[in-house]
């Protein structure tokens, strides 16, 4: 029933040192959460010394100089490396971001720590599991869903104000950031659709051209899929792209009511 | 993986339970409610420490101060019945205890509501 002792993988052991080579001027330590699930072994931290007079500017940067130059075994997903694919969100310097928007720079402690994104499955080093996080967007129906055909001769038409209402909720690129800070989220992942889901789910209420606003708002009235959120903010806070799920989330609160009364 | 379910089966669990709205806005109107009787709350259990036993009953007795009190404990017990419901909710993970839990909570709430309820109806009317 009760656990008084964190399960095993979640004890994390001191791992490798691997020094910058000789003549490094600007040295920089990071410290990466590694493990596998090939061994039976508990995860550790590696520590790796870094040039950043030879390394670019961001976390990225770092993280790609090390596995090119140092261990090619650091594991990491990353692909556009300009903040719009989401890939390469993780947990750096205590707060979850994307680490080819994050500067080495900005990071506060003296060595920079990384680990992957806090209360997800690990599939391995920096890589979480999203699965249950792209099944619950998917829950959401996340497309355009009408009843009335298109104009025969062009497409669906909307007012500049109606397309206004979707800035700050279009941007999303579900990089999951939001869902894996909020305590909420940690807790009842399994019912709650957490931050990044639900600012999916009112990108498509606020759509002038849905016609399925009824229907997504019924799906969402529930004591676990929606109102376990409690206002926490850590969505907003940490947000990589600047966007306000907290804010998307408290207007379909508002419309629920405003339905009702 | 082992259990044979798609990701998004995972993902549906039950449904919707098409209800929550109620909950939430009760929650605030009690909370509402609270402040502006919990103002009065303050401004009367100042006014206790210098009244002795008869006097203190006679206060509460005055039938606006019987009805405030009537509302003050029937807002606490409900915003409590409220509020801890969500907390065992968010964080009671073992079926049986949540069960358990969730019933015992608002046989409790009753139970202090109704005994405070009692209370102010026989100080106020005199019995």
């Amino acid at each position: 029933m009760s656990e008084f002792t964190l399960p095993k993988n979640s004890k994390i052991t001191e791992g490798k040192h691997f020094p910058a080579k000789a003549g490094a001027t600007d040295v920089r330590t990071f410290r990466v959460y590694r493990w596998t699930p090939d061994d039976d072994r508990n995860p550790r931290m590696d520590s790796y010394d870094v040039d950043l007079s030879t390394c670019g500017p961001m976390v990225l940067d770092a993280l790609i100089k090390i596995k090119n130059e140092v261990d090619s075994t650091v594991t990491f997903r990353r692909s556009c490396r300009e903040g719009i694919c989401g890939s390469c969100a993780m947990n750096i310097d205590g707060t979850n971001t994307l680490a080819c928007t994050k500067p080495i720079s900005e990071c506060s402690g003296s060595d920079v720590k990384l680990y992957p994104l806090p209360h997800m499955p690990v599939v391995k080093d920096l890589v979480p599991d999203l699965t249950h996080f792209y099944a619950q967007l998917t829950s959401i129906k996340p497309w355009l869903r009408t009843e009335s055909p298109p104009p025969p001769d062009r497409e669906r038409l909307q007012s500049k104000e109606d397309r206004a209402r979707l800035d700050g909720l279009y941007e999303c690129i579900l990089c999951a950031c939001c869902s894996a800070g909020c305590p909420s989220y940690w807790w009842n992942a399994d019912r709650y659709l957490g931050p990044a889901i639900l600012l999916q789910a009112y990108r498509w209420i606020v759509d002038s051209r849905d016609e399925a606003t009824g229907e997504r708002l019924d799906f969402l009235e529930d004591p676990f899929k929606l109102y376990r959120c409690h206002t926490i903010m850590n969505c907003t806070r940490t947000c990589p792209k600047g966007l306000n799920p907290a804010k998307a989330i408290a207007a379909t609160k508002k419309l629920l009511v405003e339905r009702r009364s | 993986m082992s259990t044979f379910r798609t990701p998004l089966k995972r993902a549906l669990v039950l449904g919707s339970a098409k209800h929550g709205v109620h909950h939430f806005l009760v929650q605030r109107l009690t909370a509402i409610a609270l402040v502006l009787l919990g103002l009065w709350f303050v401004w009367f259990a100042l006014r206790l420490p210098g009244l002795d036993y008869a006097a203190a009953r006679a206060l509460l007795a005055e039938p606006v101060n019987a009805l405030l009190m009537l509302l003050f404990v029937v807002a606490v017990f409900w915003h409590a019945q409220l509020g801890l419901q969500v907390v065992v909710e968010d964080y009671v993970h073992t079926s049986g205890w949540q069960l358990v839990l969730q019933v015992a909570i608002r046989f409790l709430c009753v139970l202090g509501g109704a005994a405070c309820v009692l209370a102010i109806l026989r100080i106020a009317l005199g019995r």
